[in-house]
């Protein structure tokens, strides 16, 4: 773990990413304690330029509703949606992909042709398609967006899970008799992390951007400011008023490029190869 | 004179045969088209048209219509009172409104070609208000009898008698009319071809505006805040006019069956709580005007003098204490017609919030919306219908008990019932002479107002944005549809 962390250090993009996602962390969790009214409430006149006020610093959008204030909600309703989602991709693809990979024969064919099924529409248009039918919500966007995220996982832990599989340390649980899901859970799959954990880190910033390209559409939670909604509402006047659509969109930016850097950091770092020869 | 407008339309209609479809765009091109016996001036009397002159007899039972002599349809075959009797027989089923209009017709006879005689059942106040062209087109006798009207070829080429005759229709990008060369007004129409564009996205249609590739912005093709911007171009004229006759009215349905919304003091409450003025000025760029109750100032028999809802929170939030109201969830259905109508459902969210309303925006779409307020599953609900002038016409279907019927959108859907309010409209619909409806009417404004069974939000306003060379576009109280008729281009 110490090692982990040493090498995690040594890479700057790493340094970046993980700076970039404490500090989005700390808004979301602690933000909304600094602003206590609701970023809904109409505050100033509409259309305020930013920097004018310092009650409203980015300015106000069209209802004159504090543009600072949404961001700092926005970023709780991002990262929760990246997060969640990704957390239930996980739970869904790791055992799947363990599974095709152990088992293999009919049983890897089986879960992988049902993977493909899911691989094979457009992950984006599904996304709509499943919100659409499920009314908006936050539990439907969380949901649609693991449904479209977890086949990669399964894949990827599939193709972990064959190559493990031959090991000798495996062939030797198996011969001492231990059951296979002891296998599965204790010899194979931490050797299958890292490169799931490097994934997941992606996954999370895809999230997001999923999260605020539906927001952006109209098919955000109608009762939660998210970055995409805001965005999305700004955007048909945005030659009136430009900061409205481009703070938030920066804060998208940033916060997936943070996510990216971890992701390129955690590789890295989880890479002994890489990180022991230094590159 | 002569010359070409270009003209939005917004969405591209279904079809062009008006007295078979009566969508918003299907009125505004077929306006051109066709023709009703009537049209009506800003202030609603009725204009001459395809009728010269009428009548009313003693009673109020019996009206008489002269024909104009000498129109053609756009084939050439003269119009005459034939044309008028089948025209009535096709509307009545196949437009709900005109059916609805001609309830109290006993009977029409033509003793004449130029002659038509309608025979009410009793006196029916509203009666002369009822033939402008999209509530009454008139159509072709010798292309429609005896055919299957909704298959009839004639449906994809209308032939009316208008200013203006159909000649292509590009499907996704263009209608084209062109000037009726025979028509009866002499040295009518002044334009020689209407182009009417068809651009499915709302920025796009401001940009082709400020391109210079469409002239004409009728109301509600650009979104909102666009109007300022555009208002401020060069050689750009501006007007609300023309909406007289429709008066739109927006109002939250408010769900009177169950629920903390049964209690009359919350219903008066959410009038206290939503903040009018900031809707009208932010959220419609100052357009429209604050609605005081069901009926619209601009049509007949309204009256300001009834109880008053200022932004009042502090007295809201009293009421929905006095009702006992504990943070009950509401359902709010915004209406899904655009971002002018999402931002003002957050606005009155908002609004309701502040007063402690326990709120939850239901995301839909147009038809998911219509849906749930068809069954009545909802607590509030945004709209905003047509007026049509009178009350008999536009407003009493909102309120009265008879008209509510499950699964339908634009009728009593909040289940308002009061007794003495089914009286008042039905002897309003019925009274004579004016003096008597106007009581009848204000009485019955009055006792809705204090009653609150949807809270009344604005008299909306389209503007129609325009080139300043397109003169006369505008001339009667029904507007861009009324076609372009007077229209004319200055050099």
């Amino acid at each position: 773990m110490k090692q982990f962390w040493k090498s995690m250090l040594r890479s700057p993009s790493g340094v970046i990413g993980l700076i970039i996602l404490v500090l989005a962390i700390s808004v979301a969790v602690f933000g909304p304690m600094l602003f206590p009214n609701s970023p809904w409430r109409m505050v100033q006149r509409p259309f305020l330029p930013p920097f004018t006020l310092s009650t409203v610093p980015l300015g106000t959008d069209a209802l004159g509703r504090d543009v600072f204030a949404g961001m700092i909600f926005g970023a709780r309703v991002s990262l929760l949606v990246g997060l969640v989602s990704t957390l239930v991709a996980l739970v869904v693809g790791v055992p799947i992909g363990a599974m095709a990979g152990y088992f293999g024969g009919k049983t890897d064919d089986a879960l992988m042709r049902f993977t493909e099924f899911f691989q094979t529409i457009p992950s984006f248009a599904l996304a709509i398609v499943l919100v659409a039918i499920l009314q908006p919500s936050i539990y439907s966007i969380v949901a649609s967006i693991a449904v479209v995220s977890w086949p990669p996982v399964a894949r990827l832990v599939r193709g972990e899970v064959l190559s493990l599989r031959t090991r000798e340390y495996v062939q030797a649980a198996v011969v001492t008799g231990q059951s296979n899901t002891w296998i599965i859970l204790r010899e194979i799959l931490p050797n299958a992390l890292s490169p799931v954990i490097v994934l997941a880190s992606l996954m999370v910033a895809t999230a997001i951007l999923l999260e605020s390209s539906l927001a952006f559409l109209g098919l955000g939670d109608p009762n939660l400011i998210s970055w995409g909604y805001m965005v999305g509402a700004g955007r048909t006047v945005i030659r009136q008023a430009w900061w409205i659509t481009v703070f938030p969109g920066v804060a998208i930016l940033i916060s997936v490029l943070g996510l990216n850097l971890i992701g390129e950091g955690l590789n890295d770092a989880l890479n002994p190869r890489l990180s022991r020869e230094g590159r | 004179m002569g010359g070409v407008i270009n003209a939005v339309i917004q969405p591209e209609p279904p079809g062009l045969m008006l007295a078979q479809i009566q969508n918003g765009p299907t009125q505004m091109v077929s306006g051109n088209i066709f023709e009703g016996l009537l049209r009506y001036s800003p202030k609603l009397e009725p204009l001459p048209e395809l009728a010269e002159s009428w009548s009313a007899s003693e009673d109020a039972k019996t009206y008489t219509f002269k024909l104009r002599k000498g129109v053609t349809w756009h084939d050439g075959k003269p119009f005459t009172s034939a044309d008028v009797l089948f025209s009535i027989e096709m509307l009545k089923q196949t437009h709900a409104r005109a059916r609805n209009n001609l309830a109290q017709v006993d009977k029409v006879e033509a003793p004449d070609d130029y002659t038509v005689v309608f025979t009410l059942k009793q006196p029916f106040g509203p009666f002369l208000g009822i033939f402008e062209v999209g509530s009454m087109p008139m159509v072709p006798k010798h292309l429609y009898e005896g055919t299957d009207w909704k298959t009839n070829a004639y449906n994809n080429a209308p032939i009316g008698t208008g200013p203006f005759m159909f000649k292509e229709w590009q499907k996704g990008s263009f209608i084209r009319l062109v000037k009726n060369p025979n028509y009866y007004e002499k040295g009518k129409p002044y334009i020689d071809e209407i182009y009417w564009q068809i651009i499915p996205d709302a920025a796009a249609r401001s940009v082709a505006y400020e391109t210079g590739k469409v002239d004409v912005l009728p109301g509600g093709s650009v979104e909102n805040f666009d109007v300022p911007r555009l208002s401020k171009l060069k050689d750009t004229c501006v007007t609300g006019a023309g909406w007289e006759f429709f008066s739109p009215l927006a109002w939250l349905w408010l769900n009177n069956r169950q629920g903390p919304l049964a209690d009359k003091r919350v219903r008066q409450a959410i009038m206290y709580a939503i903040d009018r003025d900031f809707a009208k000025d932010v959220i419609w760029n100052g357009l429209g005007k604050v609605a005081t109750g069901p009926s619209a100032s601009t049509i007949k028999y309204y009256t300001s003098d009834v109880p008053k809802y200022p932004y009042d929170p502090a007295k809201a939030k009293a009421l929905l204490k006095e009702a006992g109201y504990k943070g009950e969830k509401i359902r709010l259905l915004p209406l899904a017609y655009g971002e002018t109508w999402q931002r003002w459902g957050e606005a009155v969210k908002q609004n309701l919030q502040d007063v402690g309303m326990n709120i939850e925006t239901i995301a839909t779409d147009v038809a998911g919306g219509n849906q749930k307020i068809g069954d009545w599953d909802y607590d509030i609900a945004f709209t905003y219908l047509y007026q049509y002038g009178d009350p008999a016409l536009g407003v009493g279907r909102n309120y009265v008990s008879s008209a509510i019927a499950k699964g339908q959108v634009f009728n009593n859907v909040e289940g308002y019932s009061n007794p003495e309010i089914d009286k008042l409209f039905a002897d309003g619909a019925v009274a004579t002479p004016d003096s008597k409806r106007k009581e009848i009417y204000e009485k019955a404004q009055k006792i809705l107002v204090e009653d609150v069974p949807v809270a009344w939000m604005l008299e909306l306003q389209f503007p129609t944005i325009m080139r300043c060379k397109v003169k006369n576009l505008i001339t009667t109280g029904i507007g861009v549809n009324d076609g372009f008729k007077d229209a004319w281009l200055d050099k």
